[in-house]
């Protein structure tokens, strides 16, 4: 046993000489020469990372806008000044930092984070990432309405504010679900990162990108002109997480700063359609009838749960060559059974290296089959989602004021000046600073 | 105390409690998240003994010109009149003539040494990455042409885009305090 693995050892030693003497070689086919006259050789320059300089300012900025947007949206009420925080916040994440490390897009590093123990995450992302919700747990959704650099560039241009149908803003708002969940699902396997990789504002902080990404983002601008902020509503991932939050927001923005008096001025102020109208209420139900509606609505939730992870982990097979592994294996395959003519870079790059295909192959396996688990995964989500959606619809609510919906407000203080309560307000404050 | 008031005291405490959940689990979230930041700080590196010199460098970076330029390694290089990575293969004369350079930005100057010693240096700013000069070098000199990621441009992406699009996996992780992969005498120490 011993004389086997010394065997071994020499064997390894002894490649791994023939290896080095290769390499070596490729490298020395001219000798270097010895200089007459005084010319030294200059060094090759290193420049170092520049994370750590930059970690602490980006952290701290964030921490301080978000700060002052929460104060503007609940205490001193001003569009104005919002907007010139926005201004600031667009300048300095966006054009100034590239629009990297945003929070929208950290959540993909903290799902990697969390489903592969190798990766490294630096702070600043996770910073980046908690304490936007935190804050919108206590302040509401204040870091859209000022500190999101993709959100700025939307709101900077706005100049109309369409009224989306109440049907087609629900449908569209389901939309931010499936991102966010197939954006989970790509991150947790290590395959992509979708928002990073289709963020269409990044190009216009950077002044480059790919051409169809430029197309995109000249849509979505040309769009925000007429309809405000269709990213944020429509596609936003992080919203998701950012509506959940505000809906327990302990203090959150208000149209009135009093007493509302059902003026019903504030209506169509609201750029995102967040103002939900007084509700009369109703005769109650009937206890035989809740109940029966109470059965209905408990027996779809998990057969909806059931049907998403079915559906999805079904599918693991084609949502799995978002891996770029996968698709390595799939071409590789497709070229030896002559389906498929010609090589690509990969596959030719691939032999090249002297892989052993057996070890792709199990690779390959292991990652179809996390895709099996996370399609369940991703189905369970989107079909609670879905139905808990519809429930929202269903329940009947009475609301006797005009507020502002906790989810989909962006607290961007727009709603404030309709109102002639607040009118008041600024009036009496005017008059006692003089 | 009236229905409605009984109604919204209990609402107000399921919020609050609902609250107290999330802040703690995003408390324990954060905590989790920070003892991973705690491992050893990593950046992004090109081996060059993995690069295939694809071209892909040029193209795939989110910055445009790409992070990724061609690094001279002076103590390797064989100082040519004749130089792989410079000269086109079948150059006419071995001159400074932009139809005989390699280099499709003109980003390496050449100059005279002594006889017969040239000084080949990369231009940076002009440099896209696009490796046909460490082919040619790789193919017909020394090898001291090479692709790294520079790290005063790199912004650090968590998912670079060249890594995923690098077909031979040379784009990879490497400690933050020695974040090159060098070749020759820095190589080595």
């Amino acid at each position: 046993m011993r004389q086997i693995n010394k065997m071994i050892k020499i064997l390894i030693l002894f490649t791994a000489a023939l290896i080095m003497t290769t390499s070596m070689m490729a490298q020395d086919r001219f000798p270097r020469p010895e200089f007459e006259t005084e010319y030294v050789r200059p060094l090759t320059t290193t420049p170092q990372p520049q994370a750590g300089t930059w970690a602490i300012i980006d952290v701290a900025s964030m921490i301080l806008a978000l700060s002052l947007a929460s104060y503007i949206a609940l205490k001193t009420r001003s569009r104005r000044q919002m907007f010139i925080l926005m201004t600031a916040c667009l300048l300095y994440f966006g054009f100034i930092r590239e629009g990297c490390i945003c929070s929208v897009g950290s959540l993909q590093n903290i799902v990697l984070a969390l489903f592969n123990n190798s990766t490294f995450l630096p702070w600043t992302v996770a910073a980046f990432f908690i304490i936007p919700l935190i804050f919108t747990l206590f302040f509401g959704r204040t870091f859209c309405a000022a500190v999101c650099p993709l959100g700025a560039a939307q709101d900077i241009v706005s100049v109309k504010h369409t009224k989306i149908p109440t049907w087609a803003g629900r449908v569209l708002g389901l939309i931010p679900y499936i991102y966010l969940g197939f954006a989970v699902l790509f991150a947790a396997t290590g395959s992509a990162f979708i928002i990073c990789k289709y963020d269409p504002f990044v190009t216009i902080f950077r002044f480059s990108g790919r051409f169809s990404m430029v197309m995109l983002a000249t849509a979505f601008v040309l769009v925000s002109i007429f309809i405000n902020r269709p990213y944020c509503r429509f596609f936003c991932p992080y919203g998701v997480l950012l509506s959940w939050m505000s809906r327990l927001a302990r203090r959150h923005v208000t149209v009135t700063p009093d007493d509302c008096i059902q003026c019903r001025l504030c209506e169509d102020a609201c750029p995102v359609d967040a103002i939900n109208f007084p509700l009369p209420e109703k005769a109650p139900e009937t206890r035989a009838k809740g109940l029966k509606r109470l059965g209905r609505l408990l027996l779809i939730l998990p057969a909806a749960a059931i049907l998403g992870g079915f559906l999805f982990s079904s599918m693991n097979g084609i949502l799995s060559q978002v891996h770029p592994k996968v698709r390595l294996e799939k071409r590789l395959q497709a070229e030896e059974t002559g389906r498929v003519t010609g090589t690509t870079l990969e596959t030719r790059t691939f032999r090249t290296m002297g892989i052993s295909r057996e070890l792709l192959k199990a690779e390959v396996a292991v990652i179809v089959k996390q895709y099996r688990i996370g399609g369940w995964l991703l189905g369970i989500f989107l079909g609670l989602s879905f139905v808990i959606q519809l429930i929202g619809l269903s329940l009947k609510r009475t609301r006797a004021d005009y507020e502002p919906d906790r989810a989909n407000c962006i607290s961007c203080a727009r709603c404030f000046q309709s109102c002639p309560k607040e009118r008041e307000r600024l009036k009496a404050n005017e008059m006692e600073s003089i | 105390m009236s229905e409605d008031n009984k109604k919204n005291k209990r609402r107000e405490f399921l919020r609050d409690s609902a609250r107290t959940a999330i802040g703690v689990t995003l408390g324990a979230l954060g905590g989790l998240l920070l003892g991973r930041s705690q491992k050893e700080e990593t950046v992004w590196q090109i081996d060059p003994d993995l690069c295939t010199q694809c071209e892909r460098c040029a193209d795939f970076c989110v910055i445009k010109p790409s992070a990724v330029k061609c690094i001279h390694a002076y103590d390797v290089c064989g100082f040519c009149e004749l130089c792989g990575g410079y000269h086109q293969p079948d150059a006419h004369e071995l001159d400074t003539a932009a139809e005989n350079q390699l280099c499709p930005t003109g980003a390496i100057k050449r100059t005279y040494i002594e006889d017969p010693y040239y000084e080949y240096t990369i231009i940076e700013e002009k440099c896209i990455g696009c490796a046909i000069c460490v082919k040619g070098c790789g193919a017909f000199g020394n090898g001291s042409f090479y692709l790294q990621i520079r790290h005063d441009r790199c912004l650090d992406c968590n998912e670079c885009t060249i890594a995923a699009a690098c077909p031979s996996g040379a784009i990879k992780r490497v400690p933050a305090n020695t974040p090159y992969m060098l070749r020759g005498k820095l190589g080595n120490s």
